[in-house]
């Protein structure tokens, strides 16, 4: 108990540090900035109009987005990702690799664990890759900021587009490793 | 553009009074999750506001069509594909980065290509891949994914 209590409060000290540590990144290039226009103020309005502009656009959605995330990072445990996605087979595979890759949040690294629990637990390759992938770019909160700054043709032919791969690179995927496996068993 | 604000806006209050009906303690705890994020997201987020901002004014548009746009060909997609793949930063934070390349005469295959390899390839998370799922799987991911990010960039390039 006591170990895990330092542990926590040990991540918690690194990944403050790293906040603080962005944050002092940020300052420098605020500085670099400014005096970057002061040399050149013939370029300062621009760009301050457009930094403004981008600015507001993205305060605009960044609450909502992380409200969002926290949401589902919370509602959503992985044990319940494990659980479905574990025994799912067939065609619902794909579509429900998807749908919870899609929805819990979080960077990719959370996502290699719970893909590795769900190969452990007998869930087919193709899926998991289908999975992970849909982690790392289907993700829902993301996908709405794309169509914010990109607009809905960019967005939506680029979630069809991936979505139809993935599940190809999945399928693909488990025949090379599958393919493989079987030579593994031949050698022995 | 608005609507999108909107859209995005309205999810959150409904998913937001949804959890808080079925469980208080859940939802507090989200909101506490999503305050952490926004803290950690936000510098990352301003820094790459004032890079478009600079970036915008001392750049001209030509400069940046050289290298990804209608004259750059295969090498710019390339290239820029591979610099998506190296790169740590998270895909919120690229899209106003993106919106700008395109304004500013980036075509639009570059721009996907970034897009797409920056989330689904990931360099930096080669070790962690490959101590969870294995060396054949992660390598086979991640150049798969590689190719797959530059031919969606290429049919986005051409459909659109």
């Amino acid at each position: 108990m006591n170990i895990q209590n330092m542990e926590k409060t040990r991540k918690q000290n690194s990944s403050s540090i790293k906040i603080f540590r962005d944050y002092l990144i940020f300052g420098a290039a605020l500085a670099a900035g400014g005096v970057l226009l002061l040399i050149f103020p013939d370029k300062k309005e621009a760009a301050v109009t457009t930094a403004w502009s981008y600015m507001r656009e993205m305060m605009a959605v960044l609450p909502a987005v992380m409200i969002i995330m926290g949401l589902f990072s919370v509602f959503i445990s992985k044990e319940q990702v494990v659980k479905y996605l574990g025994k799912a087979s067939g065609v619902k595979g794909p579509l429900l690799a998807i749908f919870f890759g899609a929805l819990p949040t979080g960077p990719l690294y959370i996502a290699f664990p719970l893909a590795s629990a769900l190969i452990k637990k007998g869930a087919r390759i193709s899926n998991v890759v289908v999975f992970i992938s849909a982690w790392a770019c289907i993700k829902i909160p993301q996908e709405l900021v794309e169509l914010q700054f990109l607009g809905f043709k960019f967005m939506g032919t680029r979630l069809l587009l991936t979505i139809f791969f993935v599940i190809l690179m999945g399928l693909l995927i488990e025949q090379l490793a599958f393919q493989k496996k079987q030579k593994q068993v031949h050698t022995r | 553009m608005k609507s999108a604000v909107i859209l995005i806006n309205a999810l959150a209050v409904v998913f937001l009074v949804f959890a808080f009906f079925k469980d208080r303690e859940k939802t507090r705890r989200s909101i506490i999750v999503a305050a952490r994020s926004f803290l950690r997201i936000l510098p990352l987020v301003l820094m790459i506001i004032v890079i478009v901002g600079l970036f915008s004014s001392f750049i001209p548009p030509s400069e940046i069509m050289k290298f990804i746009g209608a004259q750059a060909g295969w090498s710019g997609i390339l290239a820029i594909a591979a610099l998506g793949a190296v790169l740590h930063i998270p895909a919120l934070v690229s899209y106003p980065l993106a919106a700008a390349l395109l304004q500013s005469g980036a075509t639009i295959a570059p721009v996907a290509a970034f897009i797409t390899t920056l989330t689904m390839v990931g360099i930096i998370t080669l070790p962690l891949e490959i101590k969870e799922l294995g060396i054949k799987l992660t390598i086979l991911r991640n150049s798969l994914s590689f190719i797959l990010a530059v031919t969606i960039a290429l049919i986005m390039g051409m459909i659109l």
